[in-house]
């Protein structure tokens, strides 16, 4: 049976998209089927981190307005044909989802999946909550700073309360995952520590994915950091994180970059 | 012109079908103890009966003869409530079981204007007058419980708070705020074992973070009230 997972964090900016295309690509290299949905409408962005801009035809909207059929909407990846892409559309805006229509895609997605993953955009509001509503389990992005923490902590508050799920009685699954740690400056009291953060939000930590300048890189050329540069530090931290979502037992780790540690190695040489 | 929000206590009564044995179960009811309903607010939740239109008209008239005036229907189709029937009710709010207060007729002072609640948990009721959490209370969540005490054995996170009638106790972090007494009670008092709250106010005398005690930071403390001054102090 699919799992449904919904990728949240309330606060805008903080790895939401960054990290869907991640642990999604990173699950489909597992060899299990992947659907990445965007549920950010009007502000569509999994499309260009996916590097699938120029293959959009039919969208989300388009599906539950019944203008196409979902297999026409949905986009294989063309580096890893386990891995699809359900883009949001960028000329309407939220409410242009409905309830109902979002439980039938996402019935009708499970029944051809392993994972679905709902990339939820920022806020409280309308779009976020539909991303949830048929979640079974929620990666809730936060970065180590005092407002990421607080609007996360709303975001599980709503998770607890407004999924389906949780009206059943029953309970979504919640994995924090902290993005963009940088392990200095949280030493040097200029970021929360990873302590701090779980103590503030009492939810079991998934992973911990380094500040790292592979990031942006690999958004900018359309490709999840796990496929762009595997081995860098956030890549393999996304790859931990899925291993754990996934019911394995990794251990808790914060990746470095190598090339850093050999510059720096080969730095004090020349020195 | 002014606006305000304000809430306010009512009973609520649920019919149960079939309707004339609850109506006589009513009655049997109304026999032991006459005139509980005689100028009191109740609302009519019918969540439980399919009735149509004509069927709640009648439904009220038997409760009027009964001098049971009802104030608001909650849990009805809007569509089979006509403007001659009361007004449909949303959002009402678990006060505690209807037997035991004695007083019901209390006012929430602190006045929220219609704020969203989402209740992580189905709260379970200690005792009367009571309210026990299991878990935490999130950013954006609102407690608001006039009828007693309320305990949370989680934390109380930033942007969160609890309004009780009585005193708050939190055995984790207290970060939101915290409105103990706000029924008018001044002895109501405030207890967390570590505080890093928002906002502490007992009876309408409210303390902001910036105007408590630096050294009293991320301590298990008491908060009461000495005449109109809140005083705290640290547990241990």
């Amino acid at each position: 049976m699919a799992k449904v997972l919904v990728v949240t964090s309330g606060k805008g900016g903080v790895g939401k998209t960054t990290s869907t295309a991640g642990l999604g690509a990173a699950l489909a290299q597992s060899g299990q089927t992947v659907v990445v949905v965007d549920f950010d409408v009007g502000l569509r962005n999994l499309d260009l981190v996916l590097g699938a801009e120029r293959r959009v035809v039919f969208d989300l909207v388009n599906v539950i307005q019944g203008v196409a059929k979902l297999p026409q909407a949905l986009i294989r990846d063309k580096r890893l044909d386990t891995l699809w892409l359900l883009p949001a559309s960028q000329t309407r805006d939220k409410d242009a989802l409905t309830s109902n229509g979002v439980a039938r895609v996402i019935a009708e997605l499970k029944q051809k999946f392993d994972w679905v993953i709902c990339d939820s955009p920022a806020g409280i509001e309308r779009g976020a909550t539909l991303a949830m509503r048929h979640a079974d389990a929620a990666v809730i992005v936060t970065n180590p700073e005092v407002s990421s923490v607080r609007d996360s902590d709303r975001i599980i508050g709503l998770l607890d309360a407004k999924t389906e799920k949780a009206e059943k009685g029953g309970r979504v699954d919640k994995h924090l995952l902290i993005t963009r740690f940088d392990a200095a400056r949280a030493a040097r009291g200029e970021m929360l520590n990873i302590d701090d953060v779980l103590e503030i939000l009492s939810v079991p930590l998934v992973g911990i994915v380094p500040e790292s300048e592979e990031v942006l890189r690999a958004s900018n050329v359309g490709s999840p950091v796990t496929l762009c540069n595997p081995a860098s530090a956030a890549a393999r931290a996304y790859c931990d994180a899925a291993r754990r979502l996934a019911g394995e037992n990794v251990p808790m780790t914060i990746p470095t970059d190598k090339k850093r540690l050999f510059t720096k190695l080969f730095g004090r040489r020349a020195a | 012109m002014r606006f305000r929000g304000r809430s306010y206590i009512a009973f609520v009564l649920t019919p149960e079908p079939p309707i004339f044995e609850w109506l006589a179960d009513l009655d049997a009811w109304i026999a032991r103890s006459a005139g509980f309903f005689i100028g009191k607010p109740v609302v009519l939740d019918l969540s439980a009966v399919t009735l149509s239109k004509a069927a709640i008209a009648h439904l009220l008239a038997e409760l009027q003869t009964r001098e049971i005036r009802i104030m608001g229907i909650e849990g009805a189709n809007p569509a089979d409530l006509g403007p001659e029937l009361p007004p449909l009710l949303k959002g009402g709010r678990a006060a505690g079981a209807v037997e035991k207060i004695e007083k019901p007729e209390v006012v929430d002072p602190v006045e929220p204007p219609a704020r969203e609640t989402e209740q992580a948990v189905a709260p379970t009721a200690l005792e009367p007058g009571s309210l026990l959490l299991e878990t935490s209370v999130r950013s954006g969540q609102s407690i608001v419980f006039p009828a007693g005490d309320v305990t949370v054995l989680g934390s109380v996170a930033s942007g969160a708070e609890i309004i009780a009638g009585g005193s708050i106790h939190v055995y984790g972090t207290l970060r939101g705020r915290a409105m103990a007494g706000s029924t008018g009670n001044p002895r109501a008092r405030i207890f967390c074992n570590k505080v890093e709250a928002e906002l502490l106010a007992i009876d309408g005398y409210y303390r902001t973070a910036e105007d408590m005690e630096p050294s009293l930071r991320s301590r298990p403390i008491q908060a009461w009230l000495q005449g109109d001054v809140m005083l705290i102090a640290p547990l241990n």
